[in-house]
């Protein structure tokens, strides 16, 4: 039994001030990060090994209730790290740098995209939304910064004039949305995790990411669901 | 818990006061004040490679700094704000290199020659009159003080408490040496300063 409880280096504290600057880090930059880290400081490096350095980081991290975890972009299907707050109140890592409004409407989008059939809600929507907060009104001029702010933040991304939630929302969030969105919110048949927009089988209800469609499809002759095996009539991504 | 408050307050780069750290965490743990802030200077030490630095005793505010030998290149930013430290280096170096204090008139007109100017919005930084004399110095960057007796008032530009331990005389004299190709020891009151 390896009983190495890893200890702590500078290299370890300096992959982490990183990741927590930048927000959510790219799994291929934060191989070069683990690389840089360990040679600045001197650590042993093993290229193959930074799931064991990230969890050494983690046991320090878990009585803090912080934690470095690993997501799924739903758009182009690569891993994406973050550090998150594991103790599941509110939006904690919202709460400080946004005002009250702000946050009214951030919840409020997040409602329509998590409700919305393709994790997408458009922007002429939200702007309603701005008009009927309830701390506050909101002019049109002044929701479109304040999205702007979002989406340059990480916490919403935009494409065609639609609004989803960003990579790094969604790994802080997954717990958060996962528990207050219970019954409205789907996690993926392949890889269990909570999928924003998902493609949805007809007859079964179950609900598969993007890119694990992809995946799981590659290999079929037939497109056809995992769970009733009914024909897959989407087209596949 | 103290700890994640410190943490999310420092990234807004604004000190953190001691009154706002009793109010917010500690409540009810009064008595064991020096104990709770202690513990969590060590945790951030251990865990993060920060540390707590009291940059006021008289106001009680604190900031975080990262006490990790400073690696070339991997400067952790975004480049927004990549940008504001580019600008807030070359301030610091010609504070630096012009003995340590600057009239506010020196700093625009060097400013000036760099295409950066106080009355325009510009492309990067917007409006760099407010980035400099306020953010700069609330964060901590940069201390300006009023002249007396000056008319129209005229201000000095100096280090602040944050920038003196985020970076150090010798950093800032082998970043100016570098971008003008010439030895650190060219300076020499400079050299023997940092």
């Amino acid at each position: 039994n390896t009983v190495m409880a890893a200890q702590m280096t500078d290299a370890h504290r300096r992959f982490l001030q990183v990741l927590m600057s930048k927000g959510i880090t790219e799994a291929s930059e934060a191989r070069k990060l683990h690389h840089h880290c360990c040679e600045t400081d001197k650590v042993y490096y093993a290229h193959d090994k930074l799931d064991d350095f990230i969890s050494t980081i983690n046991r320090h991290l878990q009585p803090l209730f912080m934690q470095i975890r690993k997501g799924m972009s739903e758009e182009d299907g690569r891993a994406y790290y973050a550090v998150v707050n594991l103790a599941e109140t509110e939006v904690t890592k919202m709460a400080s740098d946004y005002t009250e409004i702000e946050l009214e409407l951030f919840r409020k989008t997040m409602d329509l995209i998590i409700l919305s059939e393709n994790g997408f809600a458009s922007s002429t929507d939200i702007l309603n939304l701005a008009d009927k907060l309830k701390t506050k009104k909101m002019k049109k001029k002044e929701a479109e910064r304040v999205l702007k702010v979002f989406v340059e933040d990480k916490w919403l991304s935009e494409k065609n004039g639609e609004y989803t939630l960003h990579t790094r929302c969604i790994i802080e969030m997954e717990q958060y949305i996962l528990s207050n969105y219970q019954d409205v919110a789907r996690k993926c048949n392949i890889c269990h995790s909570l999928t924003i927009q998902s493609q949805v089988c007809e007859s079964c209800g179950i609900g598969m990411h993007l890119p694990c469609v992809r995946k799981y499809f590659k290999a079929q002759t037939e497109p056809r669901c995992p769970q009733c095996n009914e024909y897959w009539s989407y087209d596949i991504p | 818990e103290l700890v994640q408050f410190l943490l999310v307050k420092d990234q807004k780069k604004i000190p953190i006061k001691r009154a706002d750290m009793l109010k917010n965490v500690i409540r009810g743990y009064r008595g064991a004040y020096t104990e709770v802030v202690n513990q969590a200077g060590r945790t951030l030490q251990e865990v993060f490679g920060l540390q707590l630095v009291e940059i006021d005793p008289k106001r009680h505010s604190y900031i975080l700094t990262s006490n990790l030998p400073c690696a070339e290149g991997n400067h952790p930013c975004r480049s927004k704000e990549k940008a504001k430290i580019g600008l807030l280096t070359v301030i610091l170096s010609f504070i630096f290199m012009k003995g340590n204090s600057v009239k506010d008139s020196a700093v625009w007109e060097f400013l000036r020659r760099l295409r950066v100017h106080p009355g325009e919005q510009h492309e990067i930084f917007g409006d760099v009159q407010k980035l400099v004399t306020e953010e700069f110095v609330r964060q901590k960057y940069l201390e300006i003080t009023p002249i007396p007796l000056t008319d129209p008032p005229q201000f000095n530009y100096q280090w602040g408490p944050r920038a003196a331990k985020e970076t150090s005389k010798k950093d800032i004299l082998n970043f100016v040496a570098k971008v003008q190709g010439k030895s650190p020891k060219f300076w020499s009151s400079q050299y023997n300063e940092a």
